[in-house]
């Protein structure tokens, strides 16, 4: 178990780093604390994995300190850092029975049978994994298998962080219900560090106390699924979290006033305004707006009935904005006025939250 | 082009992939094979391609027999999970070689590149190599080449399967418009019930090698035949329990009743089965129809705006989707609530006899 403290860490892939987009990992100053499951959470390409290999120690960073416990391990190789991983697609020894790979970590590291036999029996408990410990893994599906690659990570009691690496790509989407909300009720048992890693924000939601949301190299937000969903403090956050994410729309704004599309709108942050960025604009979730005859008018382009909810996309001038409802709320035949819920209506000035 | 599958079935040595199927597409339609992995979609893509031979039965297009006609004179398109270009061409080349193999002029061959390519935002990307391209451009060019020769029906398998999130939504939001204007029939396989709901159209549910029902995608979802349908249609899965009918009542456990709906009140006494929705079910009661049940939390998940809620009810694993956020602990008991006016019933054979706006009374 251990604190994790990156200190004004950034890498870079190429030599030449004089240029800002040369950088992968933009600098990240952050304390993560013991026992704490986080996500790092962003698309293909945003850094997130070369922030997990920079923690496991697979990559050594351009600049900057790694810190367990506020031991000093950037030249630690990850064999020293006891770590461990779990990766997209699982890693198992087929030709061995399940109890042989959940016993192989520790049989490693010299643990008598005994021992071994206790903390195989408990893991395997957790993980529902009992009824098949004779059994070859071959015959296992992608899940089985998964589980397994876990159990392996949660078998060693030396371990300091245990790291997922998109651990559902290959699994069912029925199963992958049952193996994530696993995870954290895992998690929640046994309380070590966790660190997954996804673009998939519903996995990433769900299973961290602490999100962190990357994009292009640089960490735009680290908060709880609520703060997220409720007080996104970039455009991309905003965008990235929620399907379909908030609507982005272009607005001016002076004195505490934001107008859009010539209409006032009240925000939650305008009165913070102190210089107007090149581009202002106003975050509002499609969950936070609703049918008001109080409010302005515009045109329904389409619905889409998707069971628990409805889809519906409207547009005033260029602008489309996209509202969910709740499954059979009445949608209005003509005149459709919607109006935005103040409190989660935001100003962003050149895609930071104004603040 | 309108697609007949009649008495289709595949077998591989000793196993069936496909029992006995028959479906039937209109010409110009958006269908949607929906299971998991091993329900049979693939293969029945791969018969209607042309890329296998069903075991018996007959493949039909527009009413002709296609049964024997291999896959290169069958004028279909297919997209895969995998996306696939070639590697030493451009954007540009990747969507014009199947017309460049179908002998097209060089102006309509432009012509048709940059059309398609703008619909599917390629244009800044057409001198690009593959290699150069994120997942999601890279498959949109797959799309673009599939989409370019006007084939009269397109297969895709999963086609969203390896894209980010968020591109995902994007692209399935895109699809039925793109295929809107092309007149082409599209069979789309999936294995996720929101994509189906999103794409519409209409939905045949597959498990294991069989179609369980076909029709409109919202009926499906709403009215689903059998407990299988129900299954398949529904993510996270759909809760469901064996009550038992007492008189003119319904029990679920000795503390959670509710009287029988007046269209089931004939029925006669005994098990059946229920199902309901994880939305249908929350910590908050909503008035009448809601029947309060204690569960066992197994764990709680909190996204942004909602509790999902991992429980159990006896032996029963289910699970609540509900507003706000309420984070119970492994272990904790919690006091729920049915509406139980949005109960599918099924009898002891999976069939279904009433479901919700259909059973109240």
């Amino acid at each position: 178990m251990a604190e994790i403290k990156l200190r004004q860490v950034r890498h870079s892939y190429s030599r030449d780093h004089r240029k800002e987009e040369d950088w992968a990992l933009k600098e990240l100053n952050a304390v993560w604390q013991d026992g704490t499951a986080y996500a790092l959470l962003g698309p293909s390409g945003c850094g997130k994995t070369t922030l997990l290999n920079i923690i496991s120690g697979l990559i050594t960073p351009t600049e900057g300190r790694v810190l367990f416990d506020d031991r000093d391990v950037t030249d630690t190789p990850t064999g020293e850092r006891h770590i461990a991983q779990v990766f997209q697609f699982p890693v198992v020894y087929d030709t061995m029975t399940v109890y042989d790979n959940l016993a192989f970590p520790l049989r490693n590291r010299g643990m008598d049978s005994a021992r071994v036999s206790a903390r195989v029996g408990e893991i395997s408990r957790m993980l529902d994994l009992e009824s098949m410990l004779s059994q070859k893994a071959y015959g296992l599906t992608a899940d089985g298998k998964q589980k397994i690659s876990l159990g392996r990570g949660l078998v060693r009691e030396d371990v300091n962080i245990i790291m997922f690496d998109e651990p559902l790509t290959v699994i069912d989407p029925h199963l992958k219900w049952q193996l994530r909300s696993k995870l954290k009720e895992l998690h929640q048992r046994v309380g070590v560090t966790m660190i997954y890693v996804t673009h998939d924000q519903t996995e990433a939601l769900t299973f961290a106390d602490q999100v962190v949301v990357i994009y292009e190299g640089t960490v735009v937000q680290v908060g709880t699924p609520v703060e997220l969903f409720e007080q996104p403090q970039h455009t991309f956050v905003g965008h990235f979290i929620g399907s379909p994410g908030m609507n982005l729309l272009p607005c001016s704004a002076a004195d505490g006033a934001t107008l859009f599309s010539g209409i006032p709108v009240q925000t939650t942050n305008a009165h913070k305004l102190k210089t107007n960025g090149r581009r202002m604009e106003l975050g509002i979730r499609p969950e936070f707006i609703r049918f008001d005859n109080s409010g302005f008018d515009v045109e329904i382009v389409k619905v889409d009935d998707l069971g628990r909810y409805q889809l519906v996309e409207t547009r005033r001038a260029e602008n489309t904005i996209k509202m969910i409802l709740a499954e059979g709320t009445p949608i209005p035949a003509e005149n459709p006025r919607i109006a935005f819920d103040p409190k989660h209506t935001w100003l962003y000035a050149d895609g930071w939250a104004v603040s | 082009m309108a697609i007949e599958l009649k008495n289709v079935t595949k077998q591989v040595g000793a196993e069936t992939h496909v029992y006995e199927t028959n479906l039937s597409f209109d010409k110009g339609g958006f269908n949607v094979l929906l299971g998991t992995t091993l329900s049979g979609k693939t293969t029945l893509l791969r018969l209607m391609a042309g890329l296998e031979r069903p075991s018996t039965g007959e493949v039909w297009f527009d009413g002709k027999d296609v049964t024997g006609v291999p896959v290169q004179r069958r004028g279909v398109s297919m997209v895969y999970q995998q996306f696939i270009n070639y590697p030493n061409f451009t954007v540009f080349d990747n969507i014009a070689s199947p017309l460049r193999v179908a002998g097209e002029s060089k102006g309509r061959i432009r012509q048709r590149v940059e059309k398609i390519s703008k619909l599917l935002k390629l244009t800044p990307l057409l001198e690009r190599l593959p290699s150069e391209l994120s997942g999601g451009q890279q498959q949109r060019t797959a799309l673009a080449r599939a989409l370019v020769k006007n084939a009269p029906l397109v297969l895709l398998d999963e086609p969203l399967a390896n894209l980010d999130y968020k591109l995902r939504e994007e692209l399935r939001d895109e699809l039925p418009r793109l295929f809107m204007d092309t007149g082409a029939t599209v069979v789309y396989a999936t294995s996720e019930p929101l994509e189906a709901l999103m794409l519409g159209g209409y939905t045949a549910t597959l498990h294991q090698g069989r179609v369980t029902q076909y029709g409109p995608t919202p009926m499906i979802y709403r009215k689903p035949n059998n407990l299988l349908s129900a299954r398949v249609f529904s993510a996270p899965p759909i809760n469901t329990a064996t009550i038992q009918k007492e008189g003119s009542t319904f029990r679920l456990t000795d503390s959670a009743t509710w009287p029988a709906p007046a269209a089931l009140r004939q029925l006669k006494n005994g098990p059946y089965t229920i199902g309901i929705r994880p939305h249908h079910i929350s910590v908050e009661s909503h008035g009448a129809g809601a029947v309060s049940i204690n569960g066992i939390v197994q764990i709680a998940e909190i996204s942004g705006s909602e509790s999902i809620i991992h429980f159990h009810i006896e032996d029963n694993s289910w699970i609540s989707e509900c507003r706000g956020i309420h984070p119970y602990k492994v272990g904790e008991s919690a006091r729920l609530y049915l509406d139980v006016s949005r109960c599918f019933y099924f009898n002891p054979d999976g069939e279904l006899i009433a479901h919700p706006g259909a059973a109240d009374g």
